[in-house]
């Protein structure tokens, strides 16, 4: 509720400070608007952003550190005796402090130096609280002060309001870059905590995926079972599947769509397609692991065949029909791109429609064709949620679609669920996941990306 | 046989032969196309099949079944002294007064595990239901009311469907015939499906809590998303040059716009919450994984708008003295609006249905109560969908498919407006 708070009172400090400025200007011309360099309200916007965008920072700024800071305070404080512990322990022991302090339920009552220790953290909180009120109260007065000082009638207050405001464009336009950043960084750090206990070879080659196994150390095989080879097959076994429902229904009805079909049916079955891209994946989800799913187990078992509950099929078909809107949109796109002299020219040959279509068109347009499965690859090994509810946990190494399979997103998911110790090897092993999970589509859409300009036919 | 009579039979060999073949070719023509038309109904049949389920599993849990029960407000057992206050009368023993009148009902129950299994009918919530009446009119404490109690799911299952799976027991049915016979049974709206928060027990269990809390990550993500978005492509669009800086702005926006949402997720656990210690469950991490996970989105279909606004447009408020900002916000923007909220909605509506990253930020708590800020521990509806497709009472699977059906009803919702706009505000030029 706070921060709440603390947005209301920053909307109405700006208005504010917007409209005392704007005043402050007119009163220095004695309302000659005609004296004054820029038109009023800039003299505004001037004192509003001088007043509120530092103070602003300083806010953020203090959210960041004040935690980290304080919690090193209290550590700096303590008896040299728990200052000697390990740093992990200590770290717990910190943890117990702050949440005495806090009132939460913690795992100890805590004996005198903890109760202390609390207090000393709820202190420095209070101070804190206090120095970041004055803080803020203080930079807004100042850059009030400071900027009302420099207005004069012929202070050029539009042009430094625009730079001002420009700059204010450049931070936000740079925030793609800083979550790009964010993600490799933050995945990147875990990952390399993780390759520190299993080396990266055992990751990358081992045919054992049971993250179970190393909760505690003195477990049996606690270091040999995060061999992520099954979770790469059960991936692309689920893709492939997936693949082998959306790229000849995806494609052929674009084909469709574009060559054979009139503009009518044009107009409502290509909308109707694309709901099938705006369902979102849970739905999805749901309609494979308790529609789908019992349905091919059904079937299995009327001929014979042992199908799992889980079964890689229920997980893959479903994840191909979430697919096809993505091939057939893209394929749609590249058809249209071909230029209708080459039809003309085939047709005039004596060519009928469907030989025109395989000797002419789809071969120019091949390149965005298979650029667009690319990158519907890359959707569908990081597909989450279909995977998490219709495939299963356990990683088997088999290519047999009728069985359950397991894959990085949905290890990755069952691995951060539920709770969590931050340093051990199992959560850690998601982090690394993670990282081969962005590495792998990053790469597809790059490999896509590069199909796509390399093999391009250029018309006209 | 002369040459010119050889030639002329040649000839009307090739033609029969071509017309041979165009027949052949002609027919592979037309399978070709019948195969087209299958791939487009194939995948219209499959939306229809999804819709169809999902729809005919959930338009009953709209619904439930009530019990009629005629219940004797003792004032002895509920409000003894006769004080009326409010605390007293919130903490009396509605579920005996319920138990009591099923006893009177069924007057030849006697052994305590039916006795059990009789009070089992009625849903555990009712002696809330019954204690809400109470306390909006205490004067009828005293008298006999008869009121419809909210049925067990059990029972709210087999009333809808009447199946032979039924979890009830022969006796259990016997009871159930009976009171079917009286006309004590009916089905009513749910509202509890939508006034409340979640539950361990189905009949009890609403979206309340899991929309609010979509409410609050949605509102969250939109107030981020927009000016961040919009104020990104007008950089990109209007004012920067070309370098490198900016050319490394949008590979990346392209990249992240193809980065796997789980990923986001990662990023949100790692810098969020063990970086900057926000609280974990909250909507106000979800908002921000969210809008990292929105923007491309919404700066790819706002530079699109900027770009659909004309030069002359610029170059008009150029002429007339606007300064470049001047020109930018007071002309092109106004103009590029529709689209770039357009663009937005379409973002929300992504937003509306994401569940991955939401899972690893540990929105996935059970959590009943209704969230009242962003800081509240809370959960969104696609993550209620998901938490309830794992529960296996069959009332639970009801729930999520009405559940499924309400999110649908809203992201069709957002769509129609985006529509709206488009076609509202679309000019040609």
């Amino acid at each position: 509720m706070n921060l709440f708070v603390y947005f209301i009172v920053f909307v109405l400090l700006s208005i504010g400070a917007y409209w005392y400025g704007r005043r402050y200007s007119l009163g220095l011309v004695s309302r000659d608007r005609r004296r004054l360099h820029s038109l009023p309200q800039y003299y505004g916007y001037y004192v509003a952003l001088w007043s509120v965008v530092p103070a602003f920072l300083m806010l953020l700024l203090w959210l960041f550190l004040d935690q980290d800071l304080i919690v090193h305070l209290v550590s700096a404080g303590l008896p040299e005796s728990i200052k000697s512990l390990s740093p992990d322990e200590l770290g717990l022991y910190l943890n117990d402090v702050v949440n005495l302090a806090k009132g939460n339920i913690t795992s100890s009552e805590g004996d005198a130096i903890m109760q202390q220790a609390a207090a000393h953290y709820r202190h420095l909180l209070q101070i804190s609280h206090m120095a970041l009120g004055i803080a803020v109260t203080g930079s807004v007065v100042a850059g009030a002060a400071f900027s009302l000082h420099r207005i004069r009638p012929d202070f050029r207050s539009r042009p430094r309001v625009e730079r001002m405001v420009k700059w204010l464009l450049v931070l936000s336009s740079s925030i793609a870059i800083l979550t790009t950043v964010g993600i490799v960084l933050s995945v990147l750090f875990e990952a390399i905590r993780f390759f520190k206990i299993i080396p990266l070879t055992d990751f990358l080659f081992g045919l054992q995926w049971s993250p179970q196994m190393a909760i505690r150390e003195d477990q049996v095989g606690a270091s040999g079972a995060f061999g992520v080879v099954p979770l790469f097959a059960g991936t692309l076994l689920i893709a492939l599947i997936a693949m082998l429902v959306a790229v000849p229904v995806g494609l052929m009805s674009a084909i469709y769509l574009v060559e054979f079909s009139g503009s009518r049916m044009r107009a409502w079955a290509k909308p109707l397609l694309e709901i099938l891209a705006g369902i979102p994946t849970v739905v999805y989800g749901f309609f494979a692991a308790l529609v789908v799913a019992p349905v091919l187990r059904s079937a299995g078992e009327s001929v014979g065949l042992q199908v799992s509950s889980e079964s890689a099929l229920a997980a893959g078909l479903v994840m191909g029909i979430m697919i096809i809107p993505f091939v057939s949109s893209l394929s749609d796109d590249v058809i249209n791109a071909v230029p209708q002299a080459m039809r003309d020219g085939s047709y005039a040959l004596g060519a009928t429609r469907a030989e025109t279509i395989y000797r002419v068109i789809v071969p120019a347009a091949l390149p965005g064709i298979v650029g667009g499965v690319l990158l519907a690859v890359s959707r569908a090994i990081g597909e989450t949620m279909i995977v998490v509810m219709a495939a299963g946990l356990t990683a088997n190494l088999t290519v047999n679609p009728l069985d359950s399979v397991t894959t990085i997103t949905v290890q990755i998911v069952t691995l951060l669920v539920g709770d969590q110790e931050f340093d051990s090897p199992k959560t850690l092993a998601a982090f690394a996941l993670g990282l081969v999970l962005f590495i792998a589509t990053l790469l597809l859409n790059v490999l896509a990306l590069h199909v796509v300009r390399k093999y391009r036919e250029e018309y006209e | 046989m002369s040459k010119l009579q050889k030639a002329a039979i040649k000839r009307r060999d090739i033609r029969e032969a071509v017309e041979q073949s165009l027949r052949a070719r002609k027919r592979r023509s037309w399978r070709f196309r019948l195969v087209g038309l299958v791939a487009v109904l194939t995948g219209l049949l499959l939306l229809a099949i999804m819709f169809t389920s999902i729809a005919s599993k959930g338009y009953s849990a709209f619904e439930r079944t009530e019990v009629l029960l005629d219940i004797d407000l003792e004032e002895a057992v509920i409000d003894p002294e006769k004080t009326r206050s409010e605390e007293v009368l919130m903490r009396a023993d509605y579920t005996g007064l319920i138990k009591t009148s099923l006893r009177k009902l069924f007057p030849q129950v006697k052994k305590r595990k039916q006795k059990r299994a009789l009070y089992r009918l009625v849903s555990t919530g009712a002696g809330d239901q019954l204690r809400d009446r109470v306390l909006q009119d205490p004067s009828i404490i005293g008298s006999r009311v008869s009121v419809w109690l909210i049925a067990d799911d059990d029972l709210d299952q087999y009333y809808k469907h009447g199946d032979s799976q039924s979890r009830l027991k022969d006796y259990q049915l016997q009871w159930v015939a009976q009171l079917n016979a009286d006309q004590r049974l009916r089905t009513a709206f749910n509202s509890t499906f939508f006034t409340a928060g979640d539950s361990r027990e189905p009949e009890l269990a609403g979206i309340r809590g899991a929309l609010t809390g979509s409410f609050f990550v949605i509102l969250i993500t939109l107030g981020l998303s927009l000016p961040l978005g919009v104020s990104a492509a007008i950089y990109l669009e209007e004012f920067a040059p070309r370098n490198r800086w900016t050319d490394l702005i949008e590979v990346n926006i392209n990249n992240l716009a193809a980065v796997p949402s789980i990923v986001f997720g990662l990023l949100g656990l790692a810098v969020f919450i063990n970086f900057m210690g926000l609280p974990r469950s909250a909507p106000l991490v979800g908002g921000l994984v969210l809008t990292l996970m929105t923007l491309p989105t919404i700066i790819i279909a706002s530079r699109a708008a900027l770009k659909s606004v004309p030069p002359s447009i610029r170059e008009a408020a150029l002429g007339m003295g606007a300064s470049k900002t001047q020109m930018v916000f007071q002309h092109v923007l106004p103009l590029a609006m529709p689209g770039m909220l357009t663009g937005t909605i379409i973002g929300m509506a992504q937003a509306l249905g994401e569940t991955a990253p939401l899972l690893m930020i540990g929105m996935v708590a059970f959590i009943a109560d209704v969230p009242t800020g962003p800081l509240d521990s809370a959960t969104v509806l696609p993550v209620q969908i998901y938490l309830w497709a794992d529960s296996p009472e069959r009332a639970f699977m009801e729930r999520t498919s009405a559940a499924i059906l309400v999110l649908l009803a809203f992201l069709v919702l957002m769509n129609l407006l985006a529509i709206w706009l488009r076609r509202k505000f679309e000019r040609r030029w």
